[in-house]
């Protein structure tokens, strides 16, 4: 029964947020609250050699300054610095040391009775540095680049097909650094409870990744620190890791015996993770007729000097496009700075720009029209490992895409399309990503009133957990959706990796199908065990939970009430608690696909660009609820507009510092900035990925999006800009 | 010069008419009313996102019009009349703009949400706004990470059209 999967039902969780009542970390309180605020490093390397607190411990309701010298005890060993999505290397630690490693490392925390206390004796901490040389500048450090090992191995020989390829286009692409920025300040409230225990609400979209992780940082048994984090407010890959105020309010909580809070300010947050500057350097080999020879591609990215962070951005040309010969390499270069991390479609957002820029411009060299270069190699294998795909409805979204969108009225040259003084550019690109699944674990607890509560320690991030969590337990327990309850996001509910990479929803939907057909086979036994049962002869296989009833599959219509078989068997509650099961099938690549077309309009005089026109066409399996996911694929476009038009973490490399750390001068689209957004879903079956054919689309959203944009840039001004953002000024050169 | 620890400031009594019930209190001048609210008031709804009113999450009604709470402090209110998102619902029934908000999918983590709520009521109640475009230019102080734009006018489209 599919009541609600598939549907475009409304989020459950929607009444809570326009009423204010969703409560996130910062907003959690405590008898004797106290808050800290961050002092932070002001040069990018080399050791502090004064640290003086004295006047701000003056201030009247400071109750203490913490710093690497006076600070509770830490974890010395790496191990326990690692959470579950580190990298390798060596992990940050706040106040550890006198050692500083990137401009804006928090070096002190302030705690006050007040916040305003706080943040005004933080201003009065004096610090003198010894500074170090340093270096900040990717481009600068290119030849310090070293290779990576990454899984794609070469095939064939690329180098020479190259050298002796009829066609040839090769070319850097360089993508900035960008911060996620999500709207919540991050923040931590810990609460020090009467026995001692801590409780921790943080933003964060993995709870139990922080928790262990604070029992490793803080040497603590796990059922000392609980965490929890009921509603995110946004993350986008910065929550994956813990971030250091949660390490800081807990610090302080334990040196005061006091609940304290920490709420960065938007400034600090740039002091965190961030998606990586990078370098992407793509050469394609074709002959006349658009069939490639040889993809080449190599990344060259930023990391920290500690540790060492990198994605796949240069393999999925192995996916997308036939070619006999290809080579892949990604290089890191370690600078004075933090560790990256993820952002949305880590790896594919920055890499899969550059090759679809690049097979823009094979397209124009070869003039042959964008989507036919796409079809002329069109792969139905992953080549990387030669395995067929589990569905790929690539070549529908190219269709119905380019029809949603009218591409067949396209004048192909560039400047021949316009619309009075502004210059109408159409470009199109392909996205592509992974379809994960990870281990998760749901309860459910069905009680005789007909109630569900369904929980879980994953986190809704605002991609709809809550809302597909309780969609598929409403169907699958035959129960009207107002009936089930979802408890979300607490360290002490059934396990949950953190929420990234789109794999929560196949991993969520399957742990909740296990649990509920679980309760199935319970009722049914139970059912079957009534005196004169109408299901007496049938087996657990042959009812389903409908309507708040047990009934047979068959013609028969036997049927016995959900609550008339809890209260016969005086039964309050059933629990089952269950973990998804998937299938090990190495025998086919599991992938998401899109393909997105862009209309921009570009002011001849000014060059001031406007995204009129958005089609994106995706294939991504079975979309569990078309309302919220049509949302996540929308506000994909909106990212993929900012990365392509606005986002830019600009870096004064004389002082290895930020200048733009705040999101007036970091610019991400505004409402003006975004018009028509039309969204496609491909019909996509998919019995093999796993039961459900359920894919995942927190990234392919984004993918594909910047390149679309400035394929239709070109094609607006004949310009071909590969220095991202394109802002006017590039135009104008 | 005296000792600039000493300079913490003293606080001071003010009244406020929050969502229709009077609050007395006493804050520093320092005090921002988006961290009385919160803080002090304990109505989170309102949001805190950037403290430099560059991001709009901390939009109220003061006296009927939409400002940035964050960047008006408390004691400048006195006597004021604040709604804030706790203060838009009725007996139970939701605002039109919080029932159009949740129908048009107009938010996903629900940060920015109450911002933008209480925004497009100020925005309605100034009546400029007459077309999509419109709602986009005059909406485009409350920043959406989310990217949830074109359902969030699709929202205010509805209400404009039932109010």
């Amino acid at each position: 029964m599919n009541a609600y999967v598939g549907t475009p039902t409304s989020r459950v969780d929607g009444r809570a947020k326009v009423t204010g009542a969703a409560k996130y970390a910062g907003e959690f309180t405590a008898e004797g609250l106290v808050h800290g605020f961050v002092v932070e490093a002001t040069i990018p390397r080399g050791r502090i050699v004064r640290l003086d607190t004295g006047e701000a411990l003056k201030v009247a309701g400071v109750l203490d300054v913490l710093t690497h010298t006076n600070r509770p005890s830490l974890a010395d060993k790496d191990e326990a610095w690692k959470d579950e999505v580190a990298p390798e290397g060596s992990p940050f630690r706040p106040l550890y040391d006198d050692l500083i490693r990137f401009n804006g490392q928090p070096i002190a925390l302030v705690v006050a009775e007040e916040w305003e206390t706080a943040k005004f004796a933080a201003t009065l901490v004096r610090i003198d540095y010894e500074q170090d040389g340093f270096a900040t500048d990717l481009e600068a450090e290119r030849g310090s680049a070293r290779e990576m090992d990454k899984p794609h191995e070469p095939r064939g020989d690329a180098k020479a097909a190259l050298a002796a390829a009829p066609l040839r286009h090769e070319a850097d692409y360089l993508i900035p650094t960008e911060h996620h920025n999500p709207m919540e300040l991050y923040a931590t409230t810990t609460v020090w409870e009467s026995d001692g225990k801590l409780t921790v609400y943080d933003k964060t979209q993995g709870v139990q990744n922080v928790q262990k992780f604070l029992c490793g940082v803080f040497d603590k048994k796990p059922e000392e620190i609980r965490v929890l984090s009921p509603y995110v407010g946004g993350a986008f890959g910065s929550g994956l890791r813990p971030q250091y105020q949660v390490v800081l309010a807990t610090l302080a909580a334990l040196a005061l015996k006091r609940s304290v809070r920490v709420v960065l300010t938007r400034q600090q947050m740039y002091g965190l993770g961030y998606r990586p500057m990078t370098i992407e350097h793509v050469a394609l080999g074709a002959r006349p007729d658009g069939t490639l020879d040889a993809v080449s591609h190599e990344a060259i990215a930023v990391t920290s000097r500690y540790e060492d962070f990198s994605r796949n951005d240069t393999g999925w040309a192995e996916q997308l496009y036939k070619s006999p010969n290809s080579h892949f390499s990604h290089k890191l270069v370690d600078l004075d700075v933090s560790t990256p991390c993820d952002m949305r479609a880590p790896g594919a957002a920055t890499g899969v720009l550059a090759l679809e820029c690049a097979m823009d411009e094979l397209a124009v060299a070869l003039k042959l029209d964008p989507i036919e270069l796409r079809l002329k190699c069109y792969s139905d294998r992953d080549q990387s490992e030669d395995l067929p795909y589990t569905s790929k409805q690539l070549r529908e979204c190219y269709a119905r895409g380019a029809e949603a969108f009218g591409w067949a009225r396209r004048a192909p040259a560039p400047r021949s399309m316009r619309d009075g003084k502004e210059l109408i550019g159409w470009g199109m690109a392909t996205g592509v990503w992974e379809a994960l699944q990870m281990p998760v674990a749901v309860r459910i607890v069905l009680t005789a009133n007909g109630h569900a509560e369904v929980s879980c320690a994953a986190s809704d991030i605002g991609t709809g957990t809550y809302t597909i969590v309780a969609q598929v337990a409403a169907d699958a327990l035959g129960l009207p959706i107002e009936n089930i309850s979802v408890r979300l996001a607490d360290s002490t509910l059934p396990q949950a990796p953190v929420e990234g990479g789109s794999w929560m929803a196949a991993s969520s939907a399957h742990a909740v199908l296990g649990a509920a057909e679980d309760i199935r086979q319970e009722l049914a036994r139970l059912a079957k065990a009534m005196p004169g049962s109408p299901l007496a002869n049938l087996d657990a296989a042959d009812v389903t939970l409908v309507d708040g009833m047990i009934a047979s599959d068959g013609k028969d219509g036997a049927a016995v009430s959900i609550a008339d078989v809890m209260r016969h068997s005086k039964l309050e509650r059933i629990e089952k608690e269950k973990l998804n099961q998937f299938t090990e099938d190495k025998s086919h690549a599991r992938n998401t696909h899109s393909a997105v077309f862009a209309e921009v309009k570009v002011d001849e005089e000014l060059g001031v660009i406007r995204v009129t026109r958005v089609v994106s066409a995706v294939a991504a399996g079975r979309i569990l609820n078309t309302k919220t996911g049509r949302s996540q694929i929308m506000g994909s476009v909106v990212w993929g507009i900012g990365m392509a038009l606005h986002e830019e973490t600009m870096m004064d490399h004389r002082f290895g510092r930020i200048m733009n750390a705040n999101i007036a001068e970091y610019h991400i689209p505004v409402n003006a900035d975004i018009h028509d957004i039309d969204v496609i879903f491909v019909d996509e079956p998919d019995s093999r990925i796993n039961r459900m054919g359920i894919k995942g689309l927190g990234e392919i959203g984004i993918v594909g999006v910047p390149a679309a944009i400035a394929n239709a840039v070109y094609h607006a001004t004949g310009k071909r800009i590969r220095r991202f953002p394109i802002t006017l000024d590039k135009l104008l050169d | 010069m005296a000792d600039i620890a000493d300079q913490t400031p003293e606080r001071i009594p003010i009244n406020l008419v929050v969502n229709g019930a009077g609050r007395t209190l006493e804050v520093a001048p320092w005090t921002t009313l988006l961290d009385a609210l919160r803080d002090r008031l304990e109505l989170t709804g309102t949001k805190k996102g950037c403290d430099h009113g560059q991001c709009g999450a901390c939009t109220v009604l003061v006296d009927g019009r939409r400002v940035n709470s964050c960047l008006t402090l408390a004691v400048m209110k006195d006597g004021a009349e604040i709604t804030t998102v706790e203060g838009l619902a009725k007996d139970g029934t939701l605002h039109p703009l919080q029932q159009a908000f949740i129908d048009h999918d107009a938010f996903q983590c629900g940060y920015c949400t109450p911002g933008q709520i209480c925004s497009a009521a100020g925005l309605l109640a100034e009546g400029r706004a007459r077309d999509a475009d419109e709602i986009r230019e005059l909406m485009s102080g409350n920043l959406c990470r989310c990217g949830a734009y074109p359902n969030i006018v699709a929202a205010i489209e509805q209400a404009m059209s039932r109010s």
